[in-house]
């Protein structure tokens, strides 16, 4: 109870923090960023959801994002659908799909779960770059309108900055309420034993489907929200190394932690302004980064964190007891 | 209570049981013995859903549960525990039992992640449920603590408690004696008393004869995948067949 009363807690300075920063930027380079930001933690916050609580990998997440983006750019592009309305089709979509290839995809376990969830990344980054009639192919999609609120348009970063942050604000809210709930106890089981789980009467294969699909759906919001942020999207955004780096983002930051995760999104939004110079072997260095962080602390930067302020609290109340 | 019918189960060219029948009477201790690849925790797997019998038939009470996946069997009241401690390691001892009170709520992925009033209702219940069970197995002290950080002995128990919150009929204890100290096997075996008489029937597989001896009302012997002797703990210690498996004819 404690523990789930700290966490809201955070939750709430978390909020705080996230609404007034604006007001201590100037210039629309870091808003612009922090736009990124929140579009990469809300896509991580959901991958953390089946991978850091249920422990089942999906190197194939960057296509339910560039699905989600899809759907939205074309229904409002080529069919003029309000974007809202787009957005709740491409999450209703993606989430249909999700349900149906999760069934036969999630009997596998490991590598080759992995190698599954590969595949079909990889198939729908193919029809992303393939389907020039529906895509625009390679040279990508452009003229995507920008959501809007009656006659609030979110047409510049600081508007986009706070459609994005509240609705991943409202993300990381929903994941830390699962996650002290009997579903998050369940995943969290089915990680740690499934036989024991099952045995207990947690039906593994139907809730992994379950919360694949709710981690699709928020993919589909982060791509929707992205697509009608940027106005334009290509297909270079959704391929193999994106589904990677968002793999990274939740493993850095400490799976199974939803603040973990946002750290582990601002890191590899960050890192990259400053990896420009390697191009294309950046690639490398989250190779790196990843085995570094498995190695010397598996459980993520988030514990890390923890596990130094407890040594300096304990340094500060040891000295504190030597002096009374 | 429990009804093996003439159950056979075949791995490729091994047949790990031949044919084996056996009853569990209601609120009764039985213990499974018999040497090591008797072919005990076979039939653990078997009763559970795990392992599917090559043929025969499982009963619990008159329902035929031979097919039955094995997360379904907790809602009929059917768990066990198992030879290596599965314990959801990275989860505190009181989450550990609280898993077991699944089949006990019902609240679904949008009611946990919008916090709905029954949802925060059945929070409560599962709680004080847990809470309960730890109390009843004498590890209440340690609910926050982490249950990868429980010494072995308590671990064992952990496993036994979270059975228990699913308020079974029948539990399958798979070695719970392994590894235990002889004062942690000596409460266990209070523990284990302590609970058919809270009307729970216990069917255990075990190696310590000392504690199968002391607690079982009845017992079955295993002896290469076949049912070698049945009865009591007397019967058995005098069965002539018994002994020579245990220590050979010559």
């Amino acid at each position: 109870m404690t523990k789930e009363k700290r966490e809201i807690l955070i939750f709430f300075i978390f909020t705080l923090a996230v609404l007034i920063t604006p007001f201590f930027l100037q210039g629309s380079y870091f808003l612009n960023v922090l736009v990124f930001i929140g579009i990469n933690t809300m896509l991580a916050v959901g991958l953390n959801l089946l991978l850091g609580y249920a422990g089942q990998i999906s190197l194939g997440h960057a296509a339910f994002f560039g699905l989600g983006a899809y759907i939205s750019g074309i229904l409002t592009t080529r069919f003029g659908l309000d974007p809202w309305f787009a957005l709740v089709i491409a999450a209703v979509a993606n989430g249909a799909l999700a349900f149906v290839i999760g069934f036969p995809i999630l009997k596998l376990k490991g590598h080759y779960l992995a190698m599954a969830t590969l595949g079909f990344g990889i198939i729908m980054f193919i029809i992303f770059n393939e389907t020039v009639a529906v895509t625009g192919g390679p040279s990508g999609l452009s003229g995507i309108p920008n959501i809007q609120i009656s006659s609030l348009i979110f047409d510049n970063d600081l508007r986009n900055y706070y459609l994005i942050w509240i609705i991943t604000l409202l993300v990381m809210l929903f994941s830390i309420n699962l996650s002290h709930s009997r579903i998050g106890r369940a995943l969290r089981a089915i990680a740690d034993s499934e036989v024991a789980a099952r045995v207990l009467g947690v039906n593994a294969r139907v809730l992994k489907v379950q919360i694949f699909t709710v981690s699709a759906v928020i993919s589909a919001i982060a791509g929707s929200l992205y697509a009608h942020t940027m106005t334009f999207i290509s297909p270079a955004s959704f391929g193999f190394n994106f589904s990677i780096e968002l793999v990274t983002m939740v493993i850095i930051g400490g799976l199974g932690s939803i603040y973990g995760s946002f750290l582990g999104a601002a890191i590899l939004t960050i890192l990259p302004e400053f990896l420009r110079v390697l191009r294309d072997f950046d690639i490398i260095v989250y190779g790196l980064l990843l085995i570094i962080m498995t190695m010397y602390m598996p459980g993520g930067l988030i514990s890390g964190l923890t596990r130094i302020a407890e040594f300096i609290v304990g340094k500060i109340k040891s000295r504190g007891a030597r002096h009374a | 209570m429990l009804r093996l019918d003439k159950i056979t189960k075949i791995f490729g060219g091994l047949t790990a049981l031949t044919d084996v029948s056996l009853e569990v009477r209601k609120d009764s201790i039985t213990g499974v013995i018999g040497p090591n690849g008797a072919g005990k925790t076979t039939l653990f797997n078997i009763v559970t859903g795990l392992y599917t019998q090559t043929s025969g038939d499982v009963y619990l009470g008159e329902k035929n549960i031979s097919r039955f996946a094995t997360e379904s069997l907790a809602a009929l009241g059917l768990v066990r525990t198992f030879q290596n401690v599965e314990l959801f390691g990275k989860m505190t001892v009181l989450e550990n039992v609280m898993v077991g009170l699944h089949t006990k709520s019902r609240s679904g992925i949008i009611s946990c992640a919008f916090k709905l009033p029954g949802q925060i209702k059945e929070e409560k219940m599962i709680a004080e449920k847990a809470r309960h069970w730890l109390e009843f197995t004498g590890l209440i002290a340690d609910a926050p603590n982490s249950a990868n950080n429980l010494p072995f002995g308590k671990g064992r128990i952990l496993e036994i408690a979270r059975t228990l919150a699913v308020e079974p009929q029948l539990i399958l204890m798979d070695e719970p004696a392994a590894g235990l100290n002889s004062q942690e096997t000596t409460q266990l075996a209070v523990l284990i008393r302590k609970i058919r008489e809270s009307g729970i029937t216990v069917v255990l597989v075990e190696h310590d004869m000392d504690l199968v001896m002391d607690i079982c009302d009845s017992i079955i012997v295993l002896n290469l995948g076949k049912k070698l002797a049945a009865g009591t703990p007397r019967e058995i210690q005098e069965n002539k067949a018994v002994i020579s498996a245990y220590l050979g004819d010559s």
